[in-house]
């Protein structure tokens, strides 16, 4: 019996030291969505080309200028994946027509925020997974319309203060649960990914580039300035997301979820919050027990089903 | 050489796979169904080597049309109506990227009301977007545009989707006598498909459709394709010109009708100009020298042949198959524009807006249409827009509204 190594990643001393996506980006101070995507491209490589949607990873390529080695294309905000389909076919379509050879042969990555995943491209991405599109996408989730300066959207967690929901209580909705709508559709692999903790997120990469089908990744993706804390938190708060429960890290494959990393003793929510100004209205001027409790018994329930 | 019975949709379809296309994505609308299902039945029965998907919505649809153009491939897809509407940021994105493809527009009215029948504000709502449009009034046409379209789009200087447009049901569901063209020669016509520098390769990394910062990069990529789409007018040209050769079939930008010697000419675009062509036979029987033109090209606008064909003609009455609310007929103002300032136009430009939804437009039509032209020559005084509506279609309505206990109010009728 050959001895097949799970992982090329079993510690912080195996990921890639040096990074494929330049610098120089006009991504803000502390990007959460830039840090996973850093991580990302690192495994994913330079043989890939990336479909874009509206969002603020749009300002990655602008004109003359790209941060990445592969390829890149921008569509609109609603149709990322349907244009993923269009380049995947084409390649295909030039593989079977042996116009060009397997070397010219590319990854076909998935780009959008969390207001395309969770709103407006969930057509579009629906579209794919009845296909069965072999393509990988990447939503980072800063949980709002971050690029048009943080609107509450569907990924917006219950109680955060947005631009449009400054009342005293936040955004009176709640998360939409994307990762189970994704796996609904029994795509070949979705997972939750951070870049606070990038082996977890470069197996998970790694399991999916060994795959063929969609393979959805969401990260979510501390912003400081949509949630309003200092960019050098960022990795400490997506740590925190991961330790107080409130992001579960796992992954769909073969109609099984397992999670990836379960927190041995979850830290109160309260820990995550207090870090960020969008949740400032739940402890000052005075605490709101109520909603805090509320958050925290809702992460509480979702782990209690967690065997 | 074949001749077929073909209704205009599988002429359409037969354009597609005589260009050898590749790909084809595709979305159901009613009247351009049929096309995608003759498609997916050719490629079902591996008599043609193409690879069909079904999107989820025509918005998906002209995304992935534009991205597999933007990979390097043939693309070839159809739609109509709500469904050019439906996908019509994708129409202007995909045209900026200047990767070229061929769509089949079926026209058919817009909502609301809600209606299956044909007119063309479709179509027209699509005329600045950046795709090329070939308007079509017979099957043969349908066939042979879509070759010359696939040319036209590919040439290196132009590089821009072309919209084949067909009405729905009149031509879409009508069936004529088409010669069909040999394969090989139609595939020696359409030649391989050439990328040119808009592709992906691993070897070769490109981005393309990236943002721009600031009005000058922006509006220099909104020129270019203006300028590529002008070009439109020598290509269509030259491609109909070697179409000829090869095929014996003569197109061009603007078909003229009887109206070298005319006085008076009508201006039509898509198959009901068939009603008209029948119109100024009858009319020329009774002793009027009275002509047709039918754009083909709406895009690129060909201004100076109309120009040409219509200097020193008394009148003009443009019959337009769509209603722009609060202005009127679309190719009245297109052909206004062509016209005003021009030494020797005609005096007198006449609108009429007709056949909208279906609406038929009958011979008297054309007759009353001819008849207020000379009206104006010999008044000296162009009417104001006209909305064709018959006292018979008035009764019509009046029951209808009866049925449905609408009290009828007399401001703003149509008249």
């Amino acid at each position: 019996m050959i001895d097949i190594p799970v992982t090329l990643y079993r510690n912080m001393k195996n990921l890639p030291s040096e990074h494929l996506l330049g610098g120089g980006t006009p991504m803000c101070a502390g990007c959460g969505g830039l840090e996973a995507l850093n991580q990302v491209y690192d495994i994913v490589g330079d043989k890939s080309v990336f479909v874009n949607a509206a969002g603020c990873m749009t300002l990655l390529s602008v004109y003359p200028y790209t941060p990445f080695r592969g390829s890149w294309i921008y569509t609109a905000m609603g149709s990322a994946p349907a244009g993923a389909q269009g380049v995947r076919d084409a390649l295909d379509i030039l593989l079977d027509k042996n116009r060009i050879g397997n070397e010219d042969d590319m990854e076909v990555v998935v780009l959008t925020g969390d207001g395309s995943a969770y709103g407006m491209g969930m057509s579009a991405t629906s579209g794919t997974l009845d296909r069965d599109l072999d393509y990988l996408y990447l939503c980072y989730d800063n949980e709002g319309y971050g690029n048009t300066g943080q609107q509450f959207s569907a990924a917006t967690p219950h109680g955060a203060k947005t631009a449009t929901s400054k009342g005293p209580h936040g955004y009176p909705g709640f998360k939409k649960d994307l990762f189970e709508i994704w796996a609904a559709h029994k795509p070949a692999y979705v997972a939750t990914i951070i870049g606070a903790e990038p082996v977890d997120l470069a197996r998970k990469i790694e399991k999916a580039m060994s795959m063929k089908g969609p393979r959805m990744l969401i990260a979510l993706s501390p912003c400081p300035t949509g949630w309003d804390f200092d960019p050098k938190e960022t990795v400490n708060i997506g740590k925190l997301a991961v330790k107080t429960g409130i992001w579960p890290l796992k992954e769909y494959v073969d109609g099984k979820i397992i999670h990836t990393k379960i927190p041995r003793e979850r830290k109160p929510v309260e820990d995550y919050l207090k870090l960020q100004g969008r949740f400032k209205h739940l402890f000052e001027p005075q605490r709101d027990d109520e909603l805090i409790n509320e958050i925290q018994q809702r992460v509480d329930r979702y782990w209690e089903d967690v065997s | 050489m074949t001749r077929l019975l073909l209704t205009g949709n599988a002429a359409a379809a037969w354009g597609a796979r005589l260009a050898a296309t590749d790909y084809i994505p595709a979305f159901p609308i009613t009247p351009q169904t049929e096309i995608i299902e003759a498609l997916a039945n050719w490629i079902d029965h591996n008599e043609m080597d193409a690879r069909m998907v079904t999107l989820e919505s025509e918005h998906s649809m002209i995304t992935a049309a534009g991205t597999a153009a933007a990979t390097g491939v043939r693309v070839f897809s159809a739609t109509s109506s709500q469904g050019l509407l439906y996908g019509m940021e994708m129409l202007y994105t995909v045209a900026g990227w200047r990767a070229p493809f061929v769509l089949a527009n079926v026209s058919r009215g817009l909502a609301a009301p809600i209606t299956l029948e044909p007119d063309h504000n479709d179509i027209v709502a699509a005329r600045d977007c950046g795709f090329l449009q070939i308007h079509c009034a017979t099957c043969q046409e349908v066939l042979d545009n879509t070759l010359i379209a696939f040319r036209l789009a590919e040439d290196e200087r132009i590089r821009l989707p072309v919209i084949v447009n067909l009405d729905g049901f009149y031509l879409s569901f009508t069936r004529e006598p088409v010669e069909l063209p040999d394969a090989a020669q139609a595939k020696t016509f359409v030649a391989d498909f050439d990328a040119e520098n808009i592709r992906f390769r691993a070897s070769s990394p490109v981005s393309q459709a990236v943002a721009v910062l600031g009005g000058t990069p922006y509006s220099y990529f909104r020129y270019q394709t203006h300028l590529a789409a002008q070009n439109g007018l020598t290509v269509y040209a030259e491609l109909c010109d070697e179409f000829n050769q090869q095929f014996g079939r003569q197109y061009a930008a603007i078909e003229n009708y009887r109206a070298d010697d005319a006085e008076l000419v009508f201006v039509m675009m898509g198959c009901f100009a068939t009603k008209a062509k029948e119109a100024v036979d009858q009319l020329r029987e009774a002793g009027w020298a009275i002509g047709l033109l039918r754009p083909r090209l709406l895009r690129p606008l060909p201004k100076e042949d109309f120009a040409r064909l219509l200097a020193g003609k008394q009148a003009v009455a443009v019959v337009d198959q769509n209603l722009s609310m609060g202005m009127g007929g679309v190719l009245h103002s297109e052909l206004a524009t062509s016209l005003y300032g021009q030494s020797d136009a005609p005096q007198h430009l006449l609108s009429f807006v007709g056949g909208l939804g279906g609406r038929d437009i009958s011979t008297e039509e054309f007759f009353a249409m001819a008849d207020a032209m000379k009206q104006a020559v010999s008044s000296g005084q162009t009417p104001p827009t006209r909305l064709l509506y018959s006292d018979n279609e008035f009764k019509e309505i009046r029951k209808l509204q009866a049925i449905a206990k609408v009290q009828n109010e007399t401001n703003g009728e149509p008249r």
